[in-house]
């Protein structure tokens, strides 16, 4: 494999494993931040029970996050040194403000909120996780900006002289709409994964009748965040879609496999394409079953407008860029997004049937709570990667769009040996670090709110002896 | 301001995001590496854990931020010195790795093997960042092969030179030593004389290391490389140095941390005018080497970047300073006290 590939392909892994952890940091840190507060108001012994067992999840997956996010810091000037030294002057700036406001911020408080009851006084402590909470969602902001930033360039020249490109309006960097939508996607299905792996684990415990009260609490409350967060999710997607049709238009027809330019455009339901992932051999749209137009809907809210197709805006990108290849993998953009999709629907869904259930007094007997515990999970991680490696591989060619080829990006002086070394190194550390943490994930899940309560395993009871 | 003045201001910046880097983490990677040594009961080991157990993350995000502020503020110096040294800093990510998970991960398991591993792991992961950090400041000082595209020509093996390898030992040594004075003002009781036995011993092999060094860099001619000759700071480090020796061997604490604090700080201020305006001196040819004015980002960013920092830099400051005020008791091996 060449430098490039070996480069993407480390660039993909640890990002996507990055983002196995954070969603659920982003989300989580809100709940436990919301019982601990509850506590503080009532003094009810179970908000307080909540806040320490699900504190504890929320750290044990907080710490693979934070070292996997220090290797995402250094790779931009590791891996794609000519990446950094052309967007630097621009790219640099919110990377660098993430680390000033935010990671400060949830690092430092955390340290408080885990070493500080008892020591620093209650409100303090009250105050320092919902700084962790701000905090992480606050990181989250700045890299989508960046994020942002790369998938549609705002508020910068081309600086002939040094060849590069420059920073002029800061405040448009800020108020880049990509970013802020990305974010309010991405903040509200951080509460959605956080929601759904509460209901999982309350329903695992509530099959077994354990510790009930606690568990029914919890799993109204995954319930009902659960249903809103995944309706903003829904909201955000869609206003992502369009803002991509907008700037991003070779995108929004990858992931819709939509060849050919049409006004009003129809949306594919199932399309097989051939083995190169960028021809299609057969679809089924909905004009077949009645409804056209469904396509220019998602695109700009009426049933009518065009929606131009790959083969022309390849022609189009030609014309500006030159000779290139400049259609993304459409198997790769087109399932991933219709994952997401279908998974979001689902997740809807299943939030409002639990939501509805919960009225019910013994809903914890029901039959479909023994599938909870494992649907609930693989909805949200699964929809989490997909969208991601949509809206990264639907770039492609570009790292930074229109501006700069991921080909012209990459460092120039590493050696196919020291990208090997460094690819199966990560994937080794990774591996075993996931090996570790879903053992410990399951371990305290299972082990319940009892256990959670003491500080230390060694005086936890049940969790000695439990399954080691 | 002018756009000189902006770019002599990051780089000042910077300098001092390093120096509190090397200031905190020093004693958070030597406090990690001296653990498995240190602690022989495992309320020890936790005792030892829990004296940075609330700030070792705060302390690292230093280095986060020295990384940020340089890819936003000098670009090519980001680009070049991370691409280049590329493995050595894989190997200082994989330690940073295992490392951050074992601080939380070690007590989560009763059984001894267990927690044995994460200990090595923590001790590990704190010995090969501290080394290599310092071979790669050692060979920043000696000058890297660096060509006319500010591209990085050698590989892992030209960092392995005697200067550099001495430059990364030294850094251990100070590290451990520092790590040493910050434990016995944590600690309590019989673990507090053994660190401070430790503590004698390690200064002697951190003066001689440091002193040889010293030397190595004066004569070799690694001094002064560019405008600023540092003179009186580097002869202040040594004599502090020397000055924590009387104060560890009397037991007075806070004093020997301080100097040794003193000394670090002094390194890396010695570090930073020894090669400035330079941020990477090229070993190939001095005309290629990165400087301030040729690797930094555009006058606006700076500017908007320096706006950032004056609001944001002190509050930073305020907050982490405050967490050390909270927690600054010491700490007992008593088992009901001990957070984990
Ligand atoms: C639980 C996770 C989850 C769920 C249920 C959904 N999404 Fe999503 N989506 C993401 C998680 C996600 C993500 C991983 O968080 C992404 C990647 C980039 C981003 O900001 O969010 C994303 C990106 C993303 C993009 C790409 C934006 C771009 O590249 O410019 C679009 C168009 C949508 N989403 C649309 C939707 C729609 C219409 C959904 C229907 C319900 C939906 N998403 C559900
Ligand atoms: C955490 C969520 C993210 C995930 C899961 C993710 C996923 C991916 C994937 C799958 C690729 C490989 C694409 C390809 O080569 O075909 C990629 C590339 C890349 N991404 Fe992301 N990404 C995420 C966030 C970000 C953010 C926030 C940034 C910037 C701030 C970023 C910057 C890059 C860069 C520089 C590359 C390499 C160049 C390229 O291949 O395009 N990513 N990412
Ligand atoms: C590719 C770009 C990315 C970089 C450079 C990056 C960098 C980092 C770093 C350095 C940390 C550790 C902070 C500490 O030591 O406390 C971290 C953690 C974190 N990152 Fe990322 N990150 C990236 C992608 C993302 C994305 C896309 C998000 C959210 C949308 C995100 C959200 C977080 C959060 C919430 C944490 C806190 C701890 C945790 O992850 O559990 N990061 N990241």
């Amino acid at each position: 494999m060449d430098p490039i590939t070996l480069s993407r392909w480390q660039f993909a892994l640890t990002t996507i494993y990055h983002w196995l952890f954070v969603p659920l940091t982003l989300g989580m840190g809100w709940f436990v931040a919301f019982m601990q507060t509850r506590y503080y108001q009532t003094r009810d012994e179970t908000w307080r029970k909540m806040a320490k067992f699900w504190g504890k999840l929320f750290l044990i997956n907080f710490a693979i996050g934070v070292v996997t996010g220090i290797v995402q810091e250094f790779q931009f000037g590791m891996n794609w040194s000519e990446y950094s030294r052309y967007v630097g002057d621009i790219f640099g700036a919110p990377l660098a403000i993430e680390a000033l406001l935010a990671f400060f911020m949830e690092s430092t408080f955390l340290g408080v909120w885990i070493f500080g009851e008892g020591r620093v006084p209650e409100k303090v402590h009250l105050a320092s996780i919902w700084l962790v909470a701000i905090g992480s969602n606050l990181s989250a902001l700045w890299i989508l900006l960046a994020n942002g930033w790369m998938q549609h360039p705002v508020g910068y020249v081309i600086n002939e002289a040094n060849g590069r490109a420059e920073l002029v309006d800061f405040f448009a960097l800020v108020t880049n709409p990509k970013g802020w939508i990305f974010f309010w996607h991405t903040i509200s299905d951080g509460l959605a994964t956080a929601a759904f792996m509460i209901l999982a684990v309350s329903a695992w415990h509530l099959v077994r009748k354990q510790n009930v009260d606690f568990f029914k609490r919890s799993f109204h409350m995954g319930a009902l965040v659960g249903l809103i967060a995944s309706v903003l999710v829904f909201l955000g997607g869609h206003t992502m879609g369009q803002y991509m049709y907008e700037t991003q238009p070779m995108k929004f027809a990858a992931i819709e496999a939509h060849w050919e330019t049409s006004a009003p455009a129809d949306f594919s339901i199932i399309t097989i394409g051939d083995l190169s992932g960028k021809r299609e051999v057969w679809s089924f749209r909905t004009s077949q079953i009645g409804i056209p137009g469904v396509l220019s809907f998602l695109a700009c809210n009426n049933f009518s407008c065009e929606v131009k197709g790959v083969d022309e805006l390849q022609a189009e990108a030609v014309a500006q860029y030159g000779p290139g290849d400049y259609v993304p993998l459409m198997v790769v953009t087109y399932w991933t997004f219709r994952i997401m999709m279908t998974f979001g629907f689902i997740m809807m869904g299943a939030a409002a049937w639990f939501l509805w259930n919960t009225r019910r007094k013994d809903y914890e007997n029901a039959k479909w709570m023994k599938l909870v515990p494992f649907g609930a999970l693989f909805l949200p991680y699964l929809a989490n990667a997909s969208g991601w490696i949509l809206t990264e591989m639907g770039r492609q060619p570009w790292i930074v769009y229109g501006l700069l080829k991921v080909e012209d990006a990459v460092s120039p002086n590493l050696t196919v040996l020291d990208l090997w070394i460094s690819l199966i190194g990560y994937t080794v550390v990774y591996g075993a670090l996931a090996v570790v943490m879903v053992k410990l994930m399951v371990k305290y899940a299972k082990a319940g709110p009892d256990a959670a309560m003491h500080e230390s395993v060694d005086v936890a009871p049940a969790l000695v002896g439990a399954d080691d | 301001m002018s756009y000189e003045m902006l770019q002599t201001i990051w780089f000042i910046l910077i300098a001092i995001l390093w120096i509190g880097f090397y200031f905190l983490e020093g004693f958070d990677f030597g406090v990690g590496m001296l653990l498995p040594f240190l602690g022989k009961k495992d309320e020890e080991r936790r005792a030892i854990i829990n004296t940075i157990g609330s700030v070792w993350d705060g302390n690292e995000v230093w280095l986060l931020t020295a990384g940020g502020a340089t890819f936003a503020a000098f670009p090519h110096w980001y680009a070049t010195m991370f691409s280049g040294f590329y493995l050595a800093l894989f190997l200082l990510l994989v330690g940073l790795i295992i490392r951050g998970v074992s601080f939380e991960y070690r007590s989560k398991n009763p059984d001894p093997k267990y927690r044995n591993r994460f200990d090595w792991m923590i001790a590990i992961g704190s010995f090969l960042p501290a080394l290599l950090l310092g071979t790669a400041f050692a060979n920043l000082a000696r000058g890297v092969p660096i060509n006319e595209n500010m591209m990085y020509t050698g590989n892992l093996f030209t960092l392995l030179n005697p200067y550099g390898l001495l430059g990364g030992l030294t850094t251990v040594a100070i590290f451990l030593l520092h790590g040493a004075n910050f434990l016995s003002l944590k600690l309590e009781g019989e673990l507090r004389e053994r660190v401070n036995g430790f503590a004698k011993k390690l200064w002697i092999v951190a003066t001689i290391l440091y002193v040889i060094l010293g030397i190595f860099t004066y004569t070799a001619g690694f001094w002064a490389r560019g405008i600023v000759n540092p003179g009186i700071v580097p002869i202040t480090a040594i004599v502090v140095l020397l000055v924590a020796g009387y104060f560890i061997n009397n037991k007075m604490e806070g004093w020997a941390f301080i100097m040794v604090a003193l000394n670090i700080v002094l390194t890396q201020v010695t570090f930073f005018t020894m090669t400035f305006p330079n941020v990477m001196i090229s070993s190939t040819n001095p005309a290629y080497s990165l400087t301030i004015y040729n690797a930094s980002s555009s006058q606006y960013t700076l500017t908007v970047m320096s706006i950032v920092a004056l609001i944001f830099v002190p509050i930073v400051l305020a907050y982490q300073g405050w967490t050390y005020y909270m927690f600054r008791k010491r700490i007992s091996t008593e088992k009901k006290t001990l957070v984990y």
